[in-house]
Formats: C-alpha cells, sequence, structure tokens
C-alpha cells in the first residue's frame, strides 16, 4: 500500500535536488493528487436531486444490472481535485507560451463573461429562427467581420477547427471542380506545411505531393509552376508560412495556379501576423480557415474546442456547408435545408450536427469588438515587433537559418547547429521548463534541423520578453558548451521526463483496478 | 488598448534593438500593393470593455432563453441542470489557458483528466478503451464508419433509420468523397425501431451497421442480436448514444456487443450553447485501438519512477503521419471534456443513476399526460427520457404557435425531415430534471388548444 497513490512510491529515490522527502509525497504547493478511482468513492456523489417518483418503466427491459464503475466525488472533494490538477499545468495565465504557429495570446476574461449569457449559452440549436434571432445575429456579425478583414465575399461559419476548415475548403474545390465535370486527384502540398494540411487533402480523397522549400525558406515557386498540370486540383499554402516568413510571391502563385484550372487554398494559422495589415482576398486566395482559438484569442482549453471558419472566393461560394445565416433586413435565417439557399446551390452539404462553435463565435466577436479595426492592426505590428526582437535578440546565440533574408513575421526560427555533446532542440526546450517557461514549437517545421519556432504574440510586454530571451541566452550558451546536465532537464516540474516509448509499447489508456491488472498480467 | 501591453516607448526601443528604421520595415516582404495603408476602412475602432458588454447583452437579450420558459427540446442536445462548482473549474486559468499537453513535465493536469475521462467514457459505454474527445457526435460518428472500412477493408455501412438525421447527413456528405456507399432511410412513425430490417440486410460486403440507442424517436432495442448478426458476416456495429444519461439507467451498448460506440457528451456537463462546442465521444475495443482517431492519453513513468501521463500512440495523428494518419484531426474538445468528466465525477455511479431516474420517471409523466389529449397519439412504448407523439395537426406550425404562447414545446420532425410528408405530425419531446409541474401544465395547455 503506498502512501500517496498519484505517484509516490516509499522506494522513490529521493530527488537529485537533496531535498528531504516527505511523508506524503507533497512539496508545499506541489500537491501530488491520486486518480479519482482511487479514491473509494462508489457510494459518494456531490449532487442532491430531489425523490425520484415511482413510474413504471418503459425500457423495453434493458435497465442496467451490473455496476458502471464511476466515482463520485462529493463537491469540496471535487474542486479540490480539480484543483489540484490545475496546478500541475502550465499556462498562458502563468506565463510566456512561445508555441509557434499556435499563438498561445491572453484570454480576455470579458470573453468568457460574454460567452455565458444566456441568450448565446442557453439556447438549443433547434429552436424555432424567431426565438433564436440573437445568437443568428452574433453568428451573422462575426461573419462580416471576417469577410472586411479577410477582403473575401463569403464565408462558412460552421467548421469546428482548424483542420475541419481545412477540409470545408477543400470539399468545397472538389465540389467546384466535380460541377464543371473536371476530376483532379492530387494536392500540392510544400514540404513545411502543418501535418493537418496533408492529411486534409487525403482525407477528402486526394493524392498528396510535396513542394519543396528554397533555401530562404520560402515555396520554391519554379518547382511548384513546374508541377502544375491538368491532374492538379489545388495547392495548399500556409502564409505567412510555418518558418514565420511571407511568401513575396503569393499573387503570382494564386495567378499561375488559377491559370492551371487549380484552386488556392491558403492555411490561415498565421493570420495573426497580418491581422488589419494585409488582406488575403486581394492575394488572390480562394479558401481560407481562420482559426477563431489563435488569431481571435479564443482560449486553447488544453486542446480545444476551437473554430474554423472559412473564407471563400467567388468561385467556391456557391459550394459552402449548410448550415448558413442569411441577412433579411434585422431578421436572420437559418439555412438548413439544400434547396433553400438562393445563392448556394451547389452546397456540398452538411459538416456538422448543428450550426458550428457558437460558444467561440460569442468570445471571437467580443474580441473583435474590444481591438477594432485599429487595435487588430496594433495586433498584428506587436506580434511582428515582438519576434522581430526575440530574433535579433538570440541570432548571435543561436542559429537563425532565414535571419539574413530580412524580418521574420509573428514568429522566428532557429536551429540546433552549433550544440556540442549530443544536445538536441530537446534539451534547450526542457530547461526552459525549468525556467518557468512554456518550451517553443520543437521540431516543427521539418524542414529545418531540429527547429525551434518561437511565437511571442503582441500581449507579451518587453519586461517578459527580455526575461525569457535571458533565459534562453544562457541555456544556449550551456547547450553549445556540451553541458550534460541540461539532458536532466527538467528537475523542478511536477514531472521529470516522461517515458513515451513505454507509454506507446505497452499502452495503458484507461485505469484498471489493481486486481483487475494483476489479474492481466 | 487594453489587452496590449507594449509602450510607444518599448516600441522605439524595440524597434532600435532590431534596428529597423520603422514598423513598416518589417513588414517589408508583403509587396507594397497588398499592404494596407491604415486600419481597413468603415470599421469601428475599439472599444471599451463596457460597452463591449453593452452591445452584446443587447444581442443575447434578443434570443429566448431555454431556462426562462417550459422547455422540451432534446433530438440531439439536452437541458440539463450543470453544478455551479463544473464552470468554475473550467475557467480555472491552468486548464483554460493551457495548449494540447505536448510537453507531459509541465501538463499533467490535463493529462491526468484526459486518463480520468477516458476510463469514463469507456466504463459508461460499456467499452475497452476511449480516446481523449472529438469535435462532436456528428463527426465522431463518420470517424467511426471510416474506421470501420479501414478493419474490415469493406467499403457499405447500413444506417438506421433511427440516426439523427444531421449525423447521417454528415456522413453523407463526407462519403461522396471517399466513395464510401451509405444505405440509410428515414424512420417510420412506429412504435419498433427497424432493427430486425437492419439485421436481415446485413451482407459480406458490409462494413458496419450504425444504430443510435436511444435513436432520434427516442426508442430503445435491444442490440445484442444485431450486433451477433453483425459479427457473423465479420461486420461492426457501430452504436451512437446521443443523451448519455440514459446510460444511468440502461445496459451500455459495449455490453451487448457494440464494437464502436461513439456519442455526443453535451449533456453531460457542456449545456446547450446553440450547437457547440460540444464533445465527440469515442469508444472501441482494445484490439482497434490503433485503428482510433483522436488524441489519447496513456500512463506511464518518468525518470524517477513516478506515474505521470502522455499523449501517446501518435504514429496514427496527422502531425506524426501526415497524409498516412488515420484522420486529420488536431484539435479536439478537450474543455468540453473537462466539463464532462467533472460534472461525472460530481455525480458518480449513485448520482448519474438517480439523474437518469428522475428523467425517465419525468418523462413517463409527461408521456401520460400528453397521450391524453385529442387527437395525440404516443409513438414509443419504450423511451428513456424523449419519445415521439403524433399530433392531428402538423407539428412544425403547431411548434411556432406553442412560442406564442411562451412554451418551447418540442422538435417537430418536419424541422428534421423536411419533405417527409409521413413524418410532418411527429412531434419529438424530451423531458428532463429541469422541468417542472408548471411547465407540464403549460406544455399541455398550450398543445391541447392547438389540437382542439
Amino acid at each position: 500500500m503506498t502512501v500517496n497513490p498519484s505517484g509516490w512510491r516509499p522506494t522513490t529515490p529521493a530527488n537529485t535536488q537533496g531535498e528531504a522527502e516527505t511523508v506524503t509525497g507533497n512539496r508545499a504547493l506541489m500537491l501530488e493528487e491520486p486518480l479519482i478511482f482511487e479514491i473509494d468513492a462508489s457510494e459518494t456523489t456531490g449532487v442532491d436531486f430531489d425523490e425520484v417518483p415511482q413510474h413504471p418503466r418503459r425500457l423495453e427491459g434493458l435497465e442496467r444490472s451490473r455496476p458502471i464503475g464511476l466515482p463520485g466525488l462529493s463537491e469540496p472533494e471535487a474542486v479540490r481535485h480539480y484543483t489540484r490538477l490545475s496546478r500541475q499545468n502550465y499556462a498562458i495565465d502563468l506565463g510566456l507560451f512561445p508555441l509557434g504557429s499556435c499563438t498561445m495570446k491572453h484570454n480576455p476574461r470579458l470573453n468568457e463573461k460574454v460567452a455565458r449569457m444566456p441568450g448565446f449559452a442557453d439556447v438549443h440549436p433547434l429552436q424555432p429562427q424567431e426565438t433564436v434571432q440573437g445568437a443568428l445575429e452574433v453568428v451573422s456579425e462575426l461573419a462580416q467581420w471576417l469577410l472586411d478583414l479577410t477582403g473575401m465575399p463569403s464565408v462558412a461559419m460552421s467548421p469546428k477547427a482548424g483542420a475541419h476548415g481545412e477540409l470545408c475548403g477543400l470539399l468545397c474545390i472538389r465540389a467546384a471542380l466535380e460541377a464543371r465535370g473536371d476530376k483532379r486527384e492530387v494536392v500540392l502540398v510544400p514540404e513545411s506545411a502543418h501535418g493537418t494540411n496533408p492529411a486534409t487533402a487525403a482525407f477528402a480523397g486526394y493524392r498528396v505531393e510535396s513542394i519543396p522549400a528554397n533555401s530562404a525558406g520560402r515555396v520554391d515557386v519554379e518547382a511548384l509552376k513546374s508541377r502544375l498540370a491538368p491532374d492538379v486540383a489545388a495547392v495548399m499554402i500556409t502564409n505567412p508560412n510555418t518558418c514565420g516568413l511571407f511568401e513575396p510571391e503569393m499573387k503570382a502563385i494564386s495567378d499561375a495556379v488559377h491559370a492551371a484550372g487549380a484552386f488556392v487554398y491558403c492555411d490561415g494559422a498565421n493570420f495573426n501576423a497580418i491581422v488589419g495589415k494585409v488582406r488575403p482576398g486581394d492575394l488572390g486566395i480562394d479558401a481560407m480557415h481562420i482559426n477563431l482559438h489563435k488569431t481571435f484569442s479564443t482560449p486553447h482549453g488544453g486542446g480545444g474546442p476551437g473554430s474554423g471558419p472559412v473564407v471563400l472566393s467567388k468561385a467556391l461560394a456557391p459550394y459552402a456547408p449548410l448550415p448558413f445565416v442569411e441577412r433579411d433586413g434585422d431578421q436572420f435565417r437559418l439555412v438548413e435545408e439544400e434547396t433553400a439557399g438562393e445563392h448556394h446551390g451547389g452546397t456540398f452539404g452538411r459538416m456538422v450536427a448543428f450550426h458550428g462553435q457558437m460558444g467561440m463565435f460569442t468570445r471571437a466577436l467580443t474580441y473583435i469588438l474590444s481591438h477594432g479595426a485599429d487595435g487588430l492592426k496594433q495586433v498584428a505590428e506587436d506580434s511582428v515587433l515582438n519576434a522581430n526582437y526575440i530574433l535579433r535578440s538570440l541570432e548571435d546565440i543561436l542559429d537563425a537559418p532565414f535571419a539574413k533574408s530580412g524580418p521574420c513575421m509573428h514568429e522566428a526560427i532557429f536551429s540546433d547547429k552549433g550544440f556540442a555533446g549530443g544536445l538536441s532542440t530537446i534539451d534547450l526546450a526542457k530547461a526552459l521548463i525549468d525556467e518557468g517557461f512554456h518550451p517553443m514549437t520543437m521540431y516543427f517545421p521539418l524542414v529545418v534541423h531540429g527547429a525551434m519556432l518561437i511565437e511571442p504574440t503582441e500581449t507579451e510586454s518587453k519586461a517578459s520578453l527580455d526575461q525569457f530571451i535571458a533565459a534562453i541566452r544562457s541555456i544556449g550558451e550551456r547547450a553549445k558548451a556540451g553541458d550534460e546536465s541540461l539532458k536532466a532537464a527538467p528537475v523542478h516540474a511536477p514531472r521529470r521526463r516522461l517515458d513515451e516509448t513505454l507509454a506507446a509499447r505497452k499502452p495503458v489508456l484507461t485505469y484498471r483496478d489493481p486486481e483487475v491488472a494483476e489479474a492481466a498480467e | 488598448m487594453r489587452y496590449l501591453p507594449l509602450s510607444e516607448a518599448d516600441r522605439s526601443e524595440m524597434l532600435r534593438v532590431i534596428g529597423a528604421p520603422s514598423i513598416d520595415e518589417l513588414f517589408r516582404d508583403v509587396p507594397a500593393e497588398a499592404r494596407l495603408k491604415g486600419p481597413i476602412h468603415n470599421l469601428p475602432s475599439h472599444a471599451s470593455e463596457m460597452a463591449v458588454e453593452r452591445h452584446m447583452a443587447a444581442l443575447s437579450r434578443k434570443s429566448m432563453a431555454a431556462g426562462d420558459v417550459p422547455f422540451f427540446l432534446g433530438c440531439g442536445a439536452y437541458k440539463h441542470h450543470i453544478p455551479a462548482s463544473v464552470d468554475h473549474i473550467i475557467q480555472r486559468g491552468e486548464f483554460l489557458t493551457s495548449y494540447t499537453p505536448y510537453q507531459p513535465e509541465i501538463a499533467q493536469g490535463t493529462l491526468q483528466m484526459m486518463f480520468e475521462f477516458q476510463t469514463q467514457v469507456a466504463r459508461l459505454f460499456g467499452c475497452e478503451v476511449a480516446n481523449a474527445s472529438m469535435y462532436d457526435g456528428s463527426t465522431a460518428m463518420w470517424e467511426a464508419i471510416v474506421m470501420a472500412h479501414r478493419i474490415t477493408r469493406r467499403k457499405k455501412s447500413l444506417i438506421s433509420s433511427g440516426v439523427h438525421p444531421h449525423y447521417v447527413s454528415v456522413a453523407r456528405t463526407m462519403a461522396k468523397f471517399t466513395e464510401d456507399q451509405l444505405e440509410t432511410s428515414v424512420p417510420d412513425l412506429t412504435a419498433r425501431t427497424d432493427i430486425d430490417r437492419l439485421t436481415a440486410a446485413i451482407d459480406e460486403e458490409t462494413n458496419a451497421v450504425v444504430v443510435q440507442y436511444p435513436d432520434i424517436l427516442g426508442r430503445i432495442a435491444d442490440l445484442t442480436p444485431i450486433a451477433e448478426a453483425a459479427h457473423a458476416k465479420g461486420a461492426l456495429l457501430i452504436a451512437v448514444v446521443t443523451e448519455p444519461v440514459a446510460l444511468g439507467l440502461i445496459k451500455s451498448p459495449g455490453e451487448m456487443g457494440a464494437d464502436i460506440v461513439v456519442g455526443e457528451g453535451q449533456s453531460i456537463g457542456v449545456g446547450l450553447q446553440f450547437g457547440g462546442p460540444y464533445v465527440g465521444l469515442f469508444a472501441c475495443r482494445e484490439k482497434h485501438v490503433r485503428q482510433m482517431p483522436g488524441r489519447l492519453a496513456g500512463e506511464t513513468v518518468d525518470a524517477e519512477g513516478k506515474r505521470g501521463f502522455v499523449l501517446t500512440l501518435s504514429t496514427r495523428e496527422q502531425h506524426i503521419r501526415r497524409e498516412k494518419a488515420t484522420s486529420n484531426i488536431c484539435t479536439s474538445s478537450v474543455l468540453c471534456a473537462l466539463a464532462f468528466t467533472a460534472h461525472l465525477t460530481l455525480l458518480g455511479e449513485k448520482g448519474l443513476r438517480q439523474l437518469a431516474s428522475l428523467n425517465h420517471a419525468r418523462a413517463c409523466e409527461v408521456a401520460d399526460r400528453l397521450a391524453g389529449l385529442p387527437g395525440v397519439a404516443l409513438v414509443n412504448e419504450s423511451f428513456f427520457n424523449e419519445f415521439t407523439v403524433k399530433l392531428p395537426v402538423e407539428a412544425r406550425p403547431a411548434v411556432h404557435a406553442m412560442v406564442e404562447k411562451g412554451v418551447l414545446g418540442g422538435v417537430s420532425l418536419g424541422r428534421l425531415y423536411p419533405g417527409a410528408e409521413e413524418l410532418e405530425n411527429g412531434l419529438v419531446i424530451a423531458v428532463t430534471e429541469t422541468v417542472t409541474d408548471q411547465d407540464i401544465d403549460a406544455l399541455e395547455v398550450a398543445l391541447r388548444e392547438l389540437v382542439q
């Protein structure tokens, strides 16, 4: 029997800091917490109910006869359980979270308050339309902002996340091609693209071909042009790209793609760098998703929910998915039926059960209204300024493969070239944890060796950046000197490095009661 | 601008360090003709917190909130009471403002919560394993169908007429592009589900038969025979659960032999939110786990031998496998999964059973009351907290007429199945623990006026 089932064992060796062990396994404010299944609580509940009236049941004789195995906690126990767990997480609220391409900016709390207003949070998706006018107006108002900010004529609001938006865009493209009887099979994706791009193209039934990057970290335009042929349906381009650079030849790429009868999909993950400064519609793109959970500050929540509306060109607009909101004077109409849309005759169908991520629309609109056109432009400028400040403050310590070609956009990229003693990016990243920072994106994009992609966002102060820069300069020096101790990092986190190989080789994905687990061995 | 910490002095100093004469110099890769000269024309400027809140509150007041009126809507989204502590927990900044746990040393809170969620979902569904969530129930169902395709290498799926029509629409949309073959139909207004017809239709080409439990009309059927029939032909049984509270009272699909169980977790912890964000639930047999989509948290140890959790089996996923991944999903619905798991932990087995019993008893009471109205017939013999009545009049206008009386009185089948004349008098009514005696009286009065 262990004193604390959450990990501490009597045999656990003392940690390397030479701290005295404690009986509980806790270290002051660092509190260990068992799994809910390890708390003997099958008869406990944290919710009180009225007495259940007696009534003959109509359950087809399918009443449960065996226990489900769900533990219950009283409210104080539950609040403590989740509060203790929360304290084992890093978060933007705690400090700089410079994950490149993820745009971990401050999440304004007004957004949370607004999202909980009853006219948005407490309405059912199938309520009669006359009873959900406020919710529909939010969708419509946000949609209009997205059109104005991107310079595009149409937007599909229902996709549930960025990758889902990619899928929406590619399905519009496929529907448009099929409508003209054109069967094309290939989607071109630069090798620096997010993994979702090729996965989405495959999910939509396309064959994926890779386009190389040039030595300046941009798409090799000549290679792209030479591959354009009648079998190419679309090109997926991220702009600004995943090396943190703007694709200066974007318009020329779009023109070439269109001349070949194909469409341009733009991955809008990095829209934060150009929001309010550049309209993607002016660059000739046909579809672009906007991660509301990146540029427009809806919370990442530990991995979603996101939201990925897709702006569409005139050529793709007729194929947008159901449902959509139409404005008729001061009334708003939700078009759910394939035959009902006047301007959407070719809709490819429905992508989600209801209408998209209402809870994210309210937050994004609140953010946009708070900033206004002038504030959003300032967002882009400050995010780019912060990234360039990091780039120029670190380029003498870390290898910055594209620094010579000019400024970066909202994220700065470095490589692990020059690290000694077998040290790599991961060692620097884990040492950053000990300094109280979340690591940057590691080993992505694939075109840079040991890539470190740093996106500070505009919501960091100069003091915060300076502290981060000082930490990286120190760790970078140690990495170049081959300081072995970096391999042990982190030493101050709730856990040391975790054995991911073991987790994958012998997957334990659910809790098993010890007796059951033992019997299975 | 209250969200931007840099001062003008900071900006000047930083430009000096960078060696750029102006901010525009940093945008020099953007061709001049694509650069906007100032803020986008005709759009408003920034606004104070008070002004924005006022604007949004005015919009909110233009909707009729479910909590303000007698409310009986279901069909894939249910109004249940959510304990106040659930919303407090999901607003902890360490959960709310963290990212996908790629750095497990500083993300054990999210990872342990995911592991607990996976275990709860697996147990509730009667399956061996579950993932850490999908976008929603409808996208989870499509992912289950393509997973069955990968496992069986067959392209035909039989979808019960009792599956939510929007879920079927999502699958049909996707199948157009993947060339999967789906057999679908609209439901009959009868007491029995179409399970016997489906059972007879399974053949050697079938990869899966997909049934909803309870189904769109609220009916419940034993899945054991169809599971056996599917397995005899080498096909899988996929069960869809849109109201997981039901499983506090009735057997899980996994217990009856379902191979993949997917569902919508909205009814536990998440709230109505006009349809999203919700949380897709996905569970299956352990032997199929490498074909499963989505994030998975797994147990392991750290360098000191302490137990910890990590994201695992990521060789199924897009960021590693790119075009060969099992799905393109990246972001899932972790914060909604947290709301689900926290609410379910507060309920516990005892609370879930009580909640389910209360829902069922209330629904039985309302069904009997409405069946006593002239010309109104109860379609179901079995149901959990949702049932269908056949009105003597068309249900779609009836729903709008009830709004005039201040009652949100159910979902008309005319809205769900436009054009299906034989269903247009059908009204689906959900009754949860939130319904009061006065609400029931109001519904009865409103309906009585319409049918007389």
